[in-house]
């Protein structure tokens, strides 16, 4: 099977070229993640990030044929060839497919991602029914892979001061749990050209998420809480 | 390369190597009590493998119907084949229920009932009243337990401003003269710089070797560095012939379907479509202990009732369960079965094999989590400053088999006991302990020996060599002779991983390098395992050897007269020793080794 | 200057706001020109002018190039904010788009009411 990955490596390249590989794959190699683990075992200067292998732990996020995806959880048989790899786009390259994540993860940072509630903490857990946790499906399944942000224009220009839709899903967790008691700081944190209204519904965020999340619905669940305030 | 005695010195008051669910929750205790903490961690914390945990966390809520501590101790202890020691099962066992609720109060989205309390699923052998009926004891988030918990225990640190060094690699403990720990060395990924952390207590919570085994349930990163950097440093590793092998990896890709399927309802079939753990437990049936589990699948593989073209292996059935129970409890398994299985499992069985999943010794500690060895006659003697949590510790809670959900428990009541352990620690020994002058030199030396090696072999093809021969000589069952031919091998696949040969010459993340030194300590893992393993002339839990089945005189194949011990194995000359196992509680009665039956 | 990331303009809500409600008189707008339109087939320069000296027409049409105005604004700021990174051009290109706007908006007032 035919590849093309994007390879930099900062200790001896100018700038990233394309190298070609052509492998034989085994049959148990039936996820991209199996295939680059091939390619690795040939050619073990390749890096990349990986570790859970069942598309939980969000290591590896990477553009794959174009589209942002998690290789773990990508079918070779699916992917059209030559198989086009690159580092997922908008952050900076630290070495082949490997990105530096530091500006992802301050935007989730910033939005105190921890229920906040300051009353004393019952003997026992607090209640919340059925319906109120249902809330939060959809929301708290987030692994952090970065393929949503990673595929946002809006991001793209705004790393340092828009939060993204990975970050803006996380907002959205605390303000939907029923034992969170800070709604209005968050959305006083969010209410700000940048932060939040950068988002222009170009939908490319619930395109791309592996785990099949909507951070778009959750943007515009924030925006109508902000209605909500307002009027 | 830069010489020792000039390698960076970093101080803190604790370092914690590990960032899953146990060195988390240490380190928000630490945290939380004001002192300077570093966490290290290979990957950034909420990709450690606890992330992948689906089932559920073992507490005596009784949210579900009447449960309690001592029930929950008395499966632990009939689970573990008696090899647990009891003052720590009981430890775990009481503080568990605590553990969960302060879990719930930091933000962790349980599922609930109808009341507005945590749901709890039943699961393998959690039973009712000492062992009559099975009890719901597993609190869950869907069947994404593991992931909520990570991402909470993650945020409450954020919250407690923890500071964490993310892709930086523990490479080795640093002991003084008197054999006090005083810090680790590390790798930063990013740059391929080494520094020293110099602390005053250090904690291990670096997870499993489960990457030992051809087939596993474990991530890529669950290399057993922990156990690895503790036995060059003369650290004994405990038990570690006792392997736990899930019952429900999908077949051909290792990937785990958790208990809680069967926990909800489903049932195993072999090729005759029958549930055939009717007749291996008849109480618990699908829900019987794992080992029984899975000896039974192997079992019915051997005997040629799997299903499949090769017969090899078992269907886990569920659509009997209806899609609305799949989409709601068990919506992570279906995405798996369609991706890893092929099949969906709303209308179609799962193919599914028995499949390594969980290391139940480690390093040796008390329930503490102080890590104790052998010392002039004393079986248990402290090695100040240092401390292990999680799967990389031995308490032993788990003794020869481990329950379900009982890890996650573990996670958080040994990660909390460590952390508490280790602040007193300091608060009574409040300076550093000096350097010794050496002190990073071994590290400097297998890094640069990595760099200059030449005509050696690839990490891959020494991985695959050491893989396969835990596998084929190591596996569900044990035979005498297989393990004899075993440890010669693995010794052999040992003195391969000396010669080491990797292209990849970078500073810049270069992962050749850091696979290289993750393959040196999952052989280490790998010897001990075998060498351990071959000793043991028993089968108890996990470690079932062929040669003891329906042996006279030995109940379920176990020798308590000459085998109730745990065994202690020092990488200097593959030495084995052996401890007695604690049977004495803290409060309540012994539960005294009786045959075990679901 | 500190590298810090101060948040919390407290416009963001309300800018998203008003673009939706111009957005809306602009339709409004136009679907009421169109319509206008449609009713009478072929429109004259007379029947034209006839329909602006209506008060009502004037100050809807004001409307409509207010909004588009401001509209305009939001969005020309946010390219700007987007693109131009150095503070002082950025400010005085704004400040520029602003007098721009704001010019205009006079002129569209004095060709309504201006005959
Ligand atoms: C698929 C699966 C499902 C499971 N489901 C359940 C369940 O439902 N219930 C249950 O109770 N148990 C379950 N278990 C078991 C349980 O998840 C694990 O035992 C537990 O998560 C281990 O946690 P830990 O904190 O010890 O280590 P891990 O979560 O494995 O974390 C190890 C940490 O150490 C770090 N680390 C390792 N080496 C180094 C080094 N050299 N330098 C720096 N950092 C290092 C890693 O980066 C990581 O942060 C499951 C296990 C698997 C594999
Ligand atoms: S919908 Fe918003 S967050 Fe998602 S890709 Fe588009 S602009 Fe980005
Ligand atoms: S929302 Fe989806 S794509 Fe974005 S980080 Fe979370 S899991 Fe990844
Ligand atoms: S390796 Fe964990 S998500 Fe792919």
């Amino acid at each position: 099977m035919k590849f093309q990955i994007l390879r930099f490596d900062p200790d001896v390249d100018q700038k990233p070229y394309f190298k070609e590989y052509d492998i034989a794959l085994e049959p148990s190699d039936r996820m991209l993640l199996d295939a680059l683990i091939r390619i690795k075992s040939i050619d073990d200067t390749l890096a990349l990030r990986r570790s859970c292998r069942e598309g939980v732990c969000g290591s590896d996020a990477m553009n794959i044929n174009g589209k942002n995806g998690l290789a773990c959880i990508t079918k070779v048989s699916e992917l059209k060839e030559p198989v086009v790899l690159k580092p997922l786009p908008g952050l900076p390259i630290i070495r082949d497919l490997i990105v530096d994540m530091t500006q992802f993860f301050q935007q989730y940072h910033s939005i105190t991602p921890f229920v906040i509630n300051n009353e004393p903490a019952p003997e026992k857990e607090r209640l919340q029914s059925p319906q109120e946790r249902l809330e939060l499906d959809g929301l708290y399944e987030c692994i952090l892979c970065a393929c949503c942000s990673t595929s946002c224009p809006s991001f793209w220009w705004n790393p340092d001061k828009f939060v993204g839709p990975a970050g803006l899903l996380a907002a959205y967790r605390f303000i939907a749990d029923t034992r969170d008691h800070a709604t209005n700081e968050r959305l006083d944190n969010l209410e700000d050209p940048y932060r939040l209204f950068r988002c222009h519904t170009i939908m490319n965020c619930v395109d791309v998420c592996p785990k099949g999340l909507n951070p778009s619905l959750a943007i515009g669940k924030i925006k109508e809480m902000m209605l909500k305030r307002a009027v | 390369m830069a010489s020792a005695s000039s390698l960076p010195v970093r101080k803190f008051d604790a370092v914690v190597v590990g960032a899953g669910g146990s060195g988390l929750r240490a380190a928000l205790q630490l945290s939380s009590a004001g002192l300077k903490v570093a966490v290290l961690s290979k990957v950034f914390p909420t990709r450690s493998h606890t992330v992948a945990a689906q089932g559920g966390v073992g507490a005596s809520l009784g949210n579900m119907g009447e449960d309690n501590w001592h029930w929950h101790m008395y499966d632990t202890v009939k689970g573990s084949d008696w090899l647990g020691d009891q003052d720590a099962i009981e430890f775990m066992c009481k503080a568990a229920p605590e553990a969960v609720i302060e879990l719930e109060h930091f933000g962790m989205p349980f599922d609930r009932n109808d009341n507005g309390t945590i749901y709890q699923r039943p699961f393998g052998g959690h039973s009712q009243n000492f062992g009559e009926k099975p009890v719901q004891r597993s609190c869950c988030a869907a069947d994404r337990t593991g992931h909520a918990m990570l991402h909470t225990l993650y945020q409450r640190n954020v919250f407690a401003n923890t500071q964490f060094f993310v892709e930086w690699m523990a490479l080795d403990l640093i002991r003084d003269a008197a054999g006090d720990v005083v810090g680790v060395t590390a790798l930063e990924m990013e740059t391929g710089d080494v520094m020293i952390f110099h602390a005053k207590a250090t904690l291990f919570a670096t997870g499993g070797a489960g990457r030992i085994y051809a087939s596993s349930t474990n991530a890529f990163i669950n290399t057993g560095d922990g156990l690895g950097m503790a036995a060059r440093a003369g650290i004994p590793l405990e038990d570690m012939e006792f392997w736990q092998f899930h019952p429900t990896g999908v077949a051909g890709a290792g990937v785990l379907i958790t208990e809680g399927v069967r926990g909800e309802g489903g049932i195993l079939l072999n090729r005759d479509g029958e549930r055939f753990m009717e007749r291996y437990a008849p109480t618990m049936k699908d829900l019987a202990s794992r080992d029984v589990v899975s000896r039974a699948m192997a079992t019915e593989i051997k005997e040629g009732r799997g299903a499949g073209p090769n017969r090899d292996y078992i269907l886990l059935k569920l659509d009997h369960l209806g899609p609305d129970v799949i989409n709601k409890r068990l919506p992570g398994i279906r995405e798996i079965a369609l991706k890893f299985g092929n099949v969906d499992c709303t209308k179609e069985p799962i193919p599914v094999v028995p499949t390594c999943h969980y290391q139940m010794g480690g390093i040796p500690t008390n329930y503490l989590a102080e890590v104790v060895v052998p010392k002039d006659g004393n079986p248990s003697v402290i090695v100040p400053g240092f401390y292990a949590a999680g799967e990389c510790g031995c308490a032993s809670i788990h003794g020869a088999n481990r329950l379900g959900t009982n890890s996650l428990t573990d996670l958080l009541v040994m990660g909390k006991s460590a952390g508490d352990s280790m602040i007193k620690f300091i608060r009574e020994n409040n300076t550093h302990k000096p350097l010794p002058a050496d002190a990073g030199a071994i590290s400097l030396a297998r890094i640069a020996a990595l760099d200059a090696t030449t005509g050696g072999e690839s990490v891959h093809a020494v991985g695959d060599a050491m893989r396969q021969t835990m596998q084929a000589h190591c596996g569900v069952f044990r035979f005498p002779d297989m393990l004899e031919e075993g440890v010669t091998k693995i010794k052999e696949v040992a003195e391969r991983a000396k010669q080491l040969e990797i292209k990849d010459k970078s500073k810049v993340f270069n992962t050749a390098r850091i696979e290289a030194l993750e393959l040196q300590n999952l052989i280490e893992v790998a010897v001990a395992t075998m060498v351990s393993a071959e000793a043991r002339k028993e089968t108890r839990g996990a470690h079932d050897r062929a040669d003891f089945h329906n042996r006279p005189g030995y109940v379920n194949g176990r020798d308590d007269q000459n085998w109730l011990k745990h065994t202690l194995w020092y990488k200097d000359g593959n030495k084995l020793d052996y401890k007695p196992v604690n049977l004495t509680p803290l409060t309540v009665e012994s539960f005294a080794p009786k045959a075990r039956t679901y | 200057m500190v590298n810090k990331q101060p948040v919390g303009a407290h416009y963001g809500w309300k800018d998203w706001m008003i673009q939706r409600v111009t957005a809306v008189i602009m339709v409004a707008f136009s679907v009421l020109i169109l319509g206008f339109f449609l009713v009478y087939g072929r429109v004259e320069f007379g029947d034209w002018k006839q329909l602006f000296q209506n008060q009502l027409v004037r100050i809807l049409a004001l409307l409509f190039f207010l909004s588009v105005y401001y509209h305009a604004w939001i969005g020309v700021r946010d390219v700007l904010m987007d693109y131009i990174k150095p503070l002082a051009v950025r400010l005085s290109l704004q400040v520029a788009v602003c007098l721009f706007l704001i010019v205009c908006s006079i002129w569209t007032v004095s060709i309504l009411w201006g005959n």
